[in-house]
């Protein structure tokens, strides 16, 4: 299983060469003719009702060519739950809901515009705090849900709950419990490269998207959805992608900007393309949502966990998007992460007026993560055994069934904890003076695709050229996380090519098969399965036409060599008798006899024999397509139960950390990450997504925080919201790759792009509390928080 | 009110109106139609813009275009060879993986190429400052500080 040609071989990334020498083409490069600039007007109050839209001097200024309300544009509903809309008619919300906007031939003019329009409003009561969004009496964020009837209150109407065992029974056979509340903020995907779409219609008024999606196929889904509310029933969207400047879970859902584009290229004709500034992106682009978790964990004399009890509480912000669902993906580490057979879990979401949130790399298991583990180090001290033999102690196995139904196949979580703790020197204090201190957390986490939509299919085409490239059509989206890299070194290892003869093509719903979106680590896992099995479909093609064409080929190519070679003499090789397809192999882009002489002239190139398939009477192109659905289920989330992923991903993470007790900076010394990986497809690729998850766990630890008052942003740019740079990630980060070699992943492969992140602030926060006894159970970790709870215990 | 100016762009004279208020990045990007240049927060906070002026790394979304006049600037396409070909710096951010979305890049090989070209044995310390200015969200910047130090002791021995 170990004998690959290409995997687990250094790749190259098919889109480094361009992207280093400033020729990729983002959203931000790409020009239509005749294409206007859209700008948007958004609220600046938190929640009010709109009085009135003057917009009669933006018309009049030179250069504009639409201007746009609710008031003169079809009503279209956005959101999951429908209960957002592209434009906003009677009331505003949250700081950023959309309100007009207009489209211009420069986006100076589009600029200029915007800021003539001018809105009256009437200022309502906000409400900011999902504590006081529950209580009665609060004002109502929404009146009346998407079908027009009543609300009496603000909470979102998603259940999360899960219980297993005997809670009270767990309870009771505890020696020792912890309880404990995490809370976390908002943060932001901050992609270098801004949001953005061009949108253009033809005269059949079918739309072209260029959209900044991760989800291409469910965008054309409510795209088309969006041409039927503006009464361009049965028309079509072609969504394309182009080069994407990260994406992090923000290209998850449809945005509002998206359809206003579209309203705008409808209303003037003309394709029209809007871009997010960075303060618009920080602003006005949904982030990671913020939610407070209150855990109690237990176990007996022996250090086994005997119950868990967990409650969530999301602030949802105004609108509702797929950070709604988060605790879909909580309940996966509440439940699994190490064995615990008495679980209660519960989530609720509470609408308020603030900004509305969306997806993250993780998808609330940095958040769950980040309560358990730091409640499981608590936990330890408590029962007084050390923090390392006691996540031993409570792993989880291959093979078992966890609480949540979930069928663990592989599990290298003791590999990668028994590999933190010796690379990390667990138990040996690095100075007794200094203040330093280690930590370390696990996860687990979706390695299989993940079933939240009723399919987690994706599909692949491979279409053979007459000089034996394979084009690769694939509706996954890479987004700089090297999805293009893996698949070609699938295609290639599956099929017997070389890498270079892989051209992995553009994402577009109108060229490629449907795939539901490249989220939950699942682009790798299934790109590569459906590479695997379109390979062996075509092969099995190539080589029941090879049983005519080989013989015919090989004796051409005899010639030529005997030509070459004078005294050569060819083996008593009965040819035509040796062409069965089940003696044929491919590899490196030629066709030979597997147990056959290996005579150079028997190998015949595969575009050689392509072009014989082809130019013939009756000739063929060969083209396959596949589709694939992973064996998974779609859990019932109201139930907590569901087998959601056909494997998990586990890891673990330590860091060492020094503290100064005087100013409250934390430095981290290194840190150390292990992560079952199931089988290393691109190595150096996979160290890119685990140094950078890891990166953005960092800041997710001590820097990163989107602040907001009275749902107005504060620190929409890179001054006020720190992300890391050169210098915060200035520390050794040893990785090391468990290789389980899984059953259903591709040779063996889980998906790995989001649990680089997961347990990052928990092992930080776990180190600090180890270098200078406080804990701090609200992210960031900023150095005011360890001043103010040193003075605290001081006390 | 437009002023005519012209520069050394890459290599080449050219000549561009400009009006008092426009950047040096648009008058690359949209004037010239050079879109190697990023602009990813137009505040001068993320470096995706960078280009080389006289020398000197500099933000081109902070740099009023005017003031190019008279001066030498090199942008990201102004790095490869005659034959298509990456030069050193690129062709090692390639090969080290410090490449994920991409939209950094530009800006990143061109703070490097001002470091090494003025310092052509930079300590670890040295490329670290260097790079401060220019923010990555993909890579956590392992390999491409990797790929700074690779690219510039293969220059020092090429010299």
């Amino acid at each position: 299983m170990t004998d690959f040609h290409h995997i687990g071989k250094k790749a190259s990334r098919p889109d480094s060469s361009d992207k280093a020498a400033g020729k990729a083409h983002y959203i931000h490069d790409l020009q239509r003719p005749g294409m206007l600039y859209g700008k948007i007007k958004f609220s600046g109050h938190p929640h009010a009702r709109i009085k009135h839209i003057d917009t009669s001097k933006a018309e009049r200024l030179t250069g504009v060519r639409a201007v746009i309300t609710a008031n003169n544009t079809p009503e279209i509903r956005i959101g999951f739950l429908r209960d957002n809309f592209a434009l906003k008619k009677d009331k505003v919300r949250q700081y950023r809901d959309e309100v007009a906007a207009v489209a211009a031939i420069d986006p100076e003019i589009a600029k200029e515009a915007v800021e003539l329009i001018q809105v009256e409003y009437e200022p309502l009561s906000g409400v900011f705090n999902p504590h006081e969004a529950m209580k009665k009496g609060s004002p109502l964020i929404h009146e009346t849900d998407a079908q027009g009837r009543p609300r009496t209150d603000n909470l979102v109407p998603l259940k999360f709950h899960h219980e297993s065992g005997d809670l009270e029974a767990g309870k009771r056979a505890a020696k020792y419990s912890v309880e404990g509340e995490f809370s976390t903020p908002m943060v932001q995907q901050c992609c270098m490269g801004t949001a953005g779409c061009i949108a253009e219609f033809d005269m059949n008024n079918n739309l072209t998207m260029w959209a900044k999606t991760q989800i291409p196929f469910l965008a054309q889904r409510d795209f088309n959805r969006a041409l039927s509310d503006m009464g361009l029933h049965g028309k079509n969207t072609r969504v394309i992608v182009p080069t994407l400047g990260g994406g992090f879970g923000s290209g998850l859902d449809t945005h509002a900007y998206e359809y206003i584009t579209i309203l705008l290229a409808f209303q003037t004709g003309c394709p029209v393309k809007i871009v997010y500034t960075r303060d618009e992106e920080f602003a006005n682009l949904s982030p990671r949502q913020s939610s407070t978790t209150k855990i109690i964990q237990g176990c007996d004399r022996n250090g086994k966990l005997t119950f868990r009890e967990v409650d969530v509480l999301q602030d949802n912000g105004a609108y509702t998007s797929w950070g709604a669902t988060y605790p879909s993906v909580m309940m996966m580490p509440a439940t699994s992460l190490y064995r615990v057979s008495n679980v209660y879990f519960n989530a609720r979401l509470v609408y308020t007026n603030n900004t509305y949130c969306q997806a993250m790399r993780g998808y609330g298991n940095p958040e769950h993560t980040w309560a358990l583990e730091s409640n499981m180090d608590e936990l330890a001290y408590e029962a007084g055994i050390d923090r390392f033999e006691f996540r031993m102690l409570n792993r989880n196995e291959p093979d078992e069934i966890t609480p949540m139904g979930l069928k663990v196949s592989t599990c290298g979580l003791k590999e990668c904890l028994e590999t933190v703790a010796r690379k990390l020197d667990w138990g040996k204090k690095r100075t007794k003076d200094k203040r330093t201190g280690k930590g370390m957390a696990s996860l687990i986490h979706v390695g299989g695709g993940a079933r939240i939509y009723r399919s987690d299919a994706s599909g692949l085409i491979l279409k053979m050229d007459d000089y034996g490239n394979v084009n690769v059509y694939h509706g996954g989206v890479e987004m700089g996380q090297g999805l293009h890299s893996v698949l070609s070194l699938a295609v290639a290892e599956a099929l017997g090519v070389r890498p270079e003869k892989v051209i992995i093509n553009p994402t577009d719903t109108g060229t490629c098969p449907w795939d539901v979106g490249t989220h939950a680590s699942r682009g790798a896992f299934m790109a590569c399965n459906t590479a695997i099995l379109a390979a062996n479909k075509l092969r099995s093609q190539i080589f029941e036409l090879a049983e005519e064409l080989y013989p015919e080929e090989a004796e051409k190519n005899l010639k030529k060599y005997m030509k070459k070679n004078p005294g050569y003499k060819p083996p008593d090789f009965d040819v035509p008798k040796a062409s069965k397809c089940e003696r044929f192999e491919l590899r490196d882009g030629f066709v030979f006899i597997k147990d056959g002489p290996q005579e150079p002239w028997l190998r015949i190139e595969l575009g050689r024999l392509l072009r014989a398939i082809h130019f013939r009477s009756q000739g063929q192109m060969l083209t396959t397509e596949v589709f694939y659905d992973p064996p998974n289920e779609l859990p019932d989330f109201e139930r907590g139960f569901g087998n959601i992923s056909s494997t998990y991903a586990y890891g673990a993470q330590g860091a060492e950390v020094e503290v100064d007790t005087e100013t409250g900076e934390v430095k981290i010394l290194r840190m150390v990450a292990a992560h079952d990986v199931g089988r290393v497809l691109d190595p150096q690729g996979l160290k890119g997504q685990i140094y950078g998850a890891l990166a953005q766990g960092v800041g997710y630890a001590l820097y990163e925080k989107l602040e907001s008052k009275q749902g107005k942003i504060l620190n929409p740019n890179f001054r006020d919201y720190k992300i890391p740079t050169v210098r915060e990630m200035n520390f050794p980060i040893d990785l090391e790759f468990i290789e389980t070699n899984d059953s259903y992943g591709p040779f063996g492969a889980k998906g790995v792009a989001e649990p680089g992140l997961v347990p990052t602030a928990p092992a930080i926060a776990n180190a600090i509390y180890d270098a200078v006894g406080v804990r701090i159970r609200d992210l960031p970790i900023t150095p005011e928080k360890i001043l103010a709870a040193l003075k605290q215990r001081r006390r | 009110m437009k002023t005519e100016i012209s520069f050394i762009l890459n290599g080449s004279e050219v000549q561009v109106s400009v009006h008092s208020h426009h950047r040096l990045i648009d008058v690359l990007r949209k004037q010239l139609g050079q879109t190697g240049t990023k602009e990813g927060c137009g505040e001068g906070e993320c470096g995706a813009c960078t280009v080389i002026i006289d020398g000197r790394a500099v933000n081109s979304c902070l740099y009023p275009a005017f003031e190019v006049e008279g001066k030498s600037v090199t942008t990201i396409e102004g790095l490869q060879g005659p034959k298509n070909e990456l030069s050193v710096i690129q062709q090692s951010f390639v090969e080290q993986g410090a490449i994920q979305c991409g939209f950094c890049t530009p800006g990143m090989i061109l703070s490097a190429k001002a470091l090494i070209d003025s310092n052509s044995d930079p300590s670890e310390e040295d490329i670290r400052d260097a790079l401060l200015g220019n923010l990555c969200r993909c890579t956590g910047y392992v390999q491409i500080v990797e790929a700074v130090k690779k690219a510039a002791a293969q220059l020092k021995r090429k010299k």
